[in-house]
């Protein structure tokens, strides 16, 4: 389907019909939308547009904190993504997150090395296990035509528990964290913590912008992104074109874990400096969904819907504190979803005014 | 133009349906005006309202949310009660919920940057969260209950539950003595020495009673998992025993999940709840529950009364232990399912525990 529209704009139209639906909810709920947005500025600027001018209108933590909830994020909204561009669906990356993160704790706990070589191995042992976690459903799915779909889900629940057990076998471990991890292994860092009010920014962001251009460059600039985007439009034509859609399939899926498997590592490398064991899912893998689809699946629009999240995610702190119920800005991530994933509708919407308005140009 | 009309029209339908919904949440986002009273603080010193400073309190929830039924709700209610009782305007006490482990150290952080008079975090999930937040603001009192972060201004309130867990295991035994049983039985989440206390005050409470009373003691390994708590409960009923002890959180609602289905298959066994009064959990046809009693853990009691301390400007960052005397543990003042005599004698051992006369062991006979 050629598309007159694209995404960008659609996906802008998306984000403005969800603010005034959200500040409807809100106005009908007595919440005032004034502070809604007021606070998602000061969580993704870091200034308090109701203070400038005062002393302390500008908070360096927010910022920080801003950027480092969004990062692992962008990541899962990349592996989603990448899958996408294959034709496959990844729910699994709330899956591989979890076991991404595990593999760079048990680097990060097992192993005494320089920093140098602590930190980059720790971060690809956590993209080699996203990986492999993705490939199962792949290699399922290239040689069985199991739906990738049914398995991830399923293996989301098996990262959980086997996750959490892996955490709890690990030398030193309690029921509820590991040790701390050797500080070698750590992308925490106090310049950043000093320069951004004590937030929890770590030196993940590099990863994240690595992983932009890799992703970037996988899909757009290689042969290999080439013959997946093929498979992705149409299996048939790719097939009967001459690509080996299956091992495509599962090479796809691989990449995919890997990217959510670095997500995983910016959590416990970053975010925090300890395995957790986990109750139940956190939705990075599912926010990734959103991410991905609001972003069109490229790089670019993933890192800024990636914002856009990560923004609503960290605003928390502020709107409840300022007395706006949690829900609130869950609407507003729903409806976004909602809008974007009504694309289709959109344009029609939009087509049918254009045409009016073509119409009432002529007549006049 | 049809189209367009049923497109409109669905547009306002999933709105109205948006509304609703957003007016529901906020409803229950807001207990705070006219929450129940609790019931279960006990003030007998009485202040001159002018005395007090006029504190703002914020609570940051764990996942469980606000409205958990436990820690979180719980510490509210404290909160609430000394707002209300000292005319604290509703703004002056908030909460941030937490969904996931990650907005602890923001959620903490906001409070702290906004100058409350004091942080309440409930439940040691807080534990390295604090150690970091205490560190950076060196000058932000905290209440932290349950567990113990050493710093200057974190004050640590934890429970003496083997003293309650005492009383309900003097409950368990008078019960199944009254209905010529021998058993009765203890369900853990998981096996270490917070939950062992549980065991040894249950344990000691059924042997004072009874000295030949059997005890089967059981764990579920896992807070989370109602579905192995409720085997785990099944197994034990078929064993012969007669009333489960509880202290297992979200898997206990599974034991209590196979006591309703037993009663209602004509069977007749009980359970005891924990950390708040259950009693509402297990009920089964019109007013009638399974649970027998409930073990209580005061949150409510140690959030008053740290408010209070801070008011007074009396606040100091150490442990302080909440047991029995200090109104930290006990059981309900109503319990349907406790005949008064029952209720006397269970009076009379926690009499005896508050005055000295009877020393509970943490640590069970299993352990030592």
């Amino acid at each position: 389907m050629l598309k007159k529209r694209n995404h960008l704009t659609l996906s802008l139209i998306a984000i403005a019909i969800s603010f005034v639906v959200a500040s409807i909810v809100m106005l009908l709920s007595g919440i005032n939308p004034k502070i809604f947005f007021l606070s998602l500025f000061r969580t993704m600027t870091g200034v308090n547009l109701q203070a400038i001018g005062k002393e302390n209108f500008f908070n360096a933590r927010y910022l920080g904190e801003f950027i480092q909830i969004s990062l692992p994020i962008m990541l899962t909204g990349l592996s989603v993504g990448f899958a996408f561009r294959t034709g496959l669906f990844n729910i699994g990356a709330e899956g591989q997150v979890i076991i991404g993160g595990v593999g760079a704790v048990i680097i990060g706990v097992l192993f005494k090395l320089p920093w140098i070589i602590h930190i980059p191995l720790a971060i690809l042992v956590a993209a080699l296990f996203g990986a492999f976690w993705g490939w199962i459903p792949g290699i399922l799915k290239a040689k069985f035509g199991v739906s990738e779909v049914v398995v991830t889900i399923m293996l989301n629940y098996t990262a959980l528990y086997l996750g959490n057990y892996l955490i709890k076998a690990l030398p030193g471990s309690d029921n509820q964290k590991t040790v701390t991890l050797a500080s070698s292994a750590l992308l925490q860092s106090d310049f950043l913590r000093s320069i951004t009010g004590n937030s929890r920014l770590h030196w993940g962001f590099i990863v994240v912008i690595l992983a932009l251009i890799i992703y970037h460059f996988i899909i757009e600039k290689t042969t290999f992104g080439y013959e997946l985007r093929a498979v992705g439009f149409n299996r048939d034509a790719a097939e009967y074109g001459g690509i080996k859609v299956s091992s495509r399939i599962a090479y796809s899926m691989a990449i995919a874990g890997a990217f959510a498997g670095l997500a995983g590592a910016m959590l416990s490398l970053g975010t925090f400096d300890y395995g957790r064991v986990i109750g139940a899912f956190e939705n990075y893998g599912f926010d990734g969904i959103a991410v991905a689809l609001l972003g069109g699946n490229t790089a670019l629009g993933v890192f800024f819907s990636g914002l856009l999240f990560g923004g609503l995610k960290s605003s928390q702190s502020l709107m409840q504190a300022s007395g706006i119920p949690l829900e609130i800005a869950n609407i507003v991530s729903a409806l976004i979803i909602l809008f974007v994933a009504m694309n289709n509708g959109l344009d029609y919407v939009l087509d049918r005014l254009e045409a009016r308005k073509r119409k009432k140009n002529e007549t006049n | 133009m049809k189209k367009f009309l049923t497109l409109a029209l669905v547009l306002l339908l999933s709105l109205s349906l948006i509304a609703c919904g957003g007016e529901g949440a906020k409803e229950e986002d807001k207990p705070e005006a006219e929450g129940p009273q609790s019931e279960t603080i006990i003030d007998n010193e009485e202040v001159d309202k002018d005395s007090l400073e006029e504190i703002t309190i914020g609570l940051v929830t764990d996942v469980g949310g606000i409205d958990d039924k436990s820690f979180n709700q719980g510490t509210w209610e404290g909160i609430q009660f000394y707002a209300k009782k000292f005319d604290l305007p509703a703004s002056n006490i908030g909460y941030l919920q937490s969904t996931s482990d990650a907005d602890y150290i923001p959620h903490l952080s906001q409070f702290s940057e906004d100058k409350k008079d004091l942080l309440v975090a409930p439940g040691f999930l807080f534990e390295e969260s604090l150690k970091k937040i205490s560190a950076d603001f060196p000058d932000q009192k905290i209440l932290f209950l349950d567990a113990v972060v050493d710093a200057p201004n974190i004050l640590n309130a934890l429970f003496a539950e083997h003293e309650g867990s005492y009383l309900v295991g003097v409950a368990a035994a008078l019960k199944a003595q009254d209905a010529g049983k021998d058993t009765v039985g203890f369900v853990g989440g998981m096996d270490f020495d917070t939950i062992q206390k549980f065991e040894a005050g249950f344990e000691q409470g059924v042997l004072a009673v009874d000295p030949d009373m059997k005890i089967v003691v059981d764990y579920v390994g896992d807070f989370n998992n109602a579905e192995d708590g409720q085997t785990l409960a099944a197994k034990m009923y078929d064993a012969g025993v007669y009333v489960i002890y509880h202290a297992a959180g979200g898997s206990g609602n599974g034991v209590i999940k196979e006591a309703k289905d037993r009663v209602q298959n004509g069977e007749d066994v009980w359970v005891i709840g924990v950390d708040k009064d259950q009693y509402s959990e297990g009920v089964y046809e019109g007013n009638k529950s399974v649970i027998l009693t409930s073990m209580l853990k005061g949150v409510d009691q140690a959030a008053y009364d740290v408010c209070k301390l801070t008011a007074q400007g009396k606040f100091e960052g150490g442990t302080v232990i909440y047991d029995l005397k200090a109104n930290g543990v006990g059981i309900p003042a109503d319990n349907p399912n406790l005949t008064e005599e029952w209720t006397k004698t269970i009076n009379e051992f926690a009499d005896k525990i508050k005055s000295g006369e009877t020393v509970v062991d943490p640590v069970p006979s299993r352990v030592k």
